[in-house]
């Protein structure tokens, strides 16, 4: 009797230690969000049994998660802030930085445009409505017409980091266009138009600028050399050994399969450390 | 015939059984529209108290996601006020000018060729039209510049005309049906009592035919403002949702955003902070919305009232 019950302990124990390996819970920032998702879709395909939930709420809400022990990985397109790292810090949370891909945002225009490029000061002029004419940048006399990517778009989160800056506002005559596909659409057909987009929707229908003299491309922004691209990140708390379920999902990015699905979603892979 | 008291009293039963789920029916119409009301006042309400009338009527300062945001809505009321009246303006007469024709001018065979073709046009998803306008009338509004008189160049082709062309034909459907429905209802007596009279088929027409449908064809325009007026798909593709007064107020050819677009643009972000003030402004945004489809209704009934009493009273 005494040793059944002890044995169901032991079962119980051990369907409980399989259960936390068989779960990983992902949760952070919605620009990140859908390279992790499609991560977990490829895991959990190839693993039947193991469940993996991402959710995105946010950088934010994603570096707090991992602070409260509620995520196991979390999503950052951003560096974790001071503040975070001091709380975690206080808590014993010892968050590990892992580097997912890399993302970019080229500027661009209609294929007539003469302008090659712009400086990121002359990108953030244009949207504040300082300067309104292509002319005043070396380009035609014809009015330059603002489209911006929607407020809810990780893609305008971006651009405001690292464009217009904190206390900057976009001009009020700008354009709002709800996705990456109606903004190529409307900077094709518009003289004037100058736009924003993930890397993966630019082709030869429009035309992307250099900016501070560097074209966007992949090898441009995995060296680092294209100014408006950021690292995306997944942080967890201490580094997973390899063979769990975080460490199969950290490692995805570097994987054949891990980095077209981060090309196919519009993002960089991170360069080969071979 | 004589019942037995049990039998009166079954029948008693069942037919307040039946007067029971008829009305329980009938409410659920009328409570849905109360339910309505009440949740999305409800959760308006928050803004008015957090941020006040004022900025939110009279400023055009829209910066939702900005910190501190900024939430005057003055700019995206405009919009919605020229959106709609433009498209008004472009659908009422055509759609009153079709329905005549279909009901006192054309052959009968062609009526009911051409009634199923315009109904048709309310058949198509919202979604198609905007991708209509973005891809094919864009284009062309943007390129009609040139062939305009004047010095006026179109820089963008998603502005206040283009969202206009696009819900005007939407409304179509609505303003010939009703007014052609209208237009019938007046009768055959009455056509013929005109004619009788030696009148000619145009003073038939303007004279007796129309007098006697005015209310159903007021109706008619007032479902197609209606209908023009909470259209939100159209408008979040093809108006370009830049929230500013155009210059001079009346410029259709540039961008402006509505209030519909303005809710359906920006409920996803502001719904991650449940509760926020750019939550509460977009409920503020659609009891406004309400209110003044409420107006429009009340207007309606009002006049169609008036209109009744008046030819009772001849």
């Amino acid at each position: 009797m005494k040793r059944s019950v002890l044995m169901s302990v032991a079962l119980g124990l051990s369907v409980a230690a399989a259960q936390a390996q068989d779960k990983l819970i992902v949760d952070g920032s919605t620009t990140v969000g859908p390279i992790a998702k499609a991560f977990a879709e490829v895991i959990m395909r190839q693993n039947p049994g193991v469940n993996i939930t991402v959710s995105e709420s946010g950088s934010g809400n994603g570096a707090k998660a991992l602070l409260n022990g509620t995520c196991d990985v979390a999503c950052l397109s951003r560096n974790l802030k001071d503040s975070e790292r001091k709380a975690m810090d206080e808590k014993g949370v010892k968050p590990v930085v892992h580097v997912v891909a890399f993302d970019a945002l080229p500027v661009i225009v209609h294929p007539s445009n003469p302008v090659k490029g712009l400086t990121i000061d002359q990108v953030r002029d244009i949207y504040t409505g300082k300067i309104t004419n292509w002319k005043d940048v070396g380009g035609a006399d014809q009015r330059i017409v603002v489209i911006s990517r929607d407020t809810n778009s990780g893609t305008y989160e971006t651009f405001k980091d690292l464009v217009l800056g904190k206390d900057n506002k976009i001009i009020a005559s700008a354009e709002y266009t709800g996705s990456n596909g109606g903004m190529r659409q409307r900077v094709q057909m518009t003289r004037g138009a100058i736009g924003y987009a993930g890397l993966g929707f630019v082709d030869r229908t429009i035309k992307a600028l250099e900016i501070n003299g560097v074209m966007p491309s992949a090898e441009t922004v995995s060296a680092k050399q294209y100014p408006l691209s950021r690292e995306l990140y997944l942080f967890t708390n201490g580094e997973p050994a390899a063979d769990t379920l975080a460490g199969k999902f950290l490692s995805m990015s570097r994987t054949e399969k891990g980095r077209e699905i981060i090309e196919e979603i519009g993002f960089v892979p991170v360069p080969d450390a071979k | 015939m004589l019942l037995s008291p049990a039998a009166r009293a079954r029948r008693r039963l069942a037919e307040m059984a039946g007067r029971g789920v008829l009305f329980a029916v009938t409410s659920v119409a009328a409570l849905s529209v109360l339910a309505i009301i009440f949740f999305i006042a409800r959760d308006a309400l928050p803004f008015f108290t957090q941020v006040g009338m004022r900025e939110f009527f009279l400023s055009t300062e829209w910066y939702p996601s900005h910190q501190p945001p900024q939430f005057g809505a003055a700019a995206i009321f405009v919009g919605t006020f020229l959106v709609t009246a433009a498209a008004v303006v472009l659908a009422v007469p055509i759609g009153l000018f079709a329905a005549l024709c279909m009901s006192d001018i054309l052959p009968f065979g062609l009526r009911q060729l051409l009634k199923p073709v315009i109904e048709m046009l309310a058949a198509i998803p919202s979604v198609v039209y905007g991708f209509f306008a973005l891809t094919v009338v864009a284009p062309l509004v943007q390129d009609a510049g040139r062939w305009l008189p004047g010095d006026i160049q179109i820089d963008s082709g998603v502005n206040a005309l283009t969202a206009s062309l696009i819900l005007g034909v939407m409304a179509l459907p609505t303003i010939v049906s009703v007014s052609e429905d209208a237009l019938q209802a007046a009768g055959r007596e009455l056509r013929e009592g005109s004619y009788a009279l030696g009148a000619t088929r145009a003073e038939t027409l303007f004279k007796v035919v129309i007098p006697a449908s005015i209310s159903g064809l007021f109706s008619a325009v007032l479902l197609g403002i209606m209908r023009v007026m909470g259209e939100t798909m159209v408008v979040w593709m093809a108006s370009g949702n830049a929230a500013q007064i155009p210059k001079p107020w009346y410029n259709l050819l540039l961008p402006v955003r509505t209030l519909t677009a303005t809710i359906a643009g920006d409920m996803g972000e502001a719904d991650q902070m449940t509760g926020s003030t750019h939550y509460h402004v977009l409920f503020a945004m659609g009891l406004c919305l309400l209110l003044m489809s409420f107006a429009c209704n009340l207007a309606g009934e009002w006049v169609v009232a008036r209109q009744r009493k008046k030819l009772r009273g001849g």
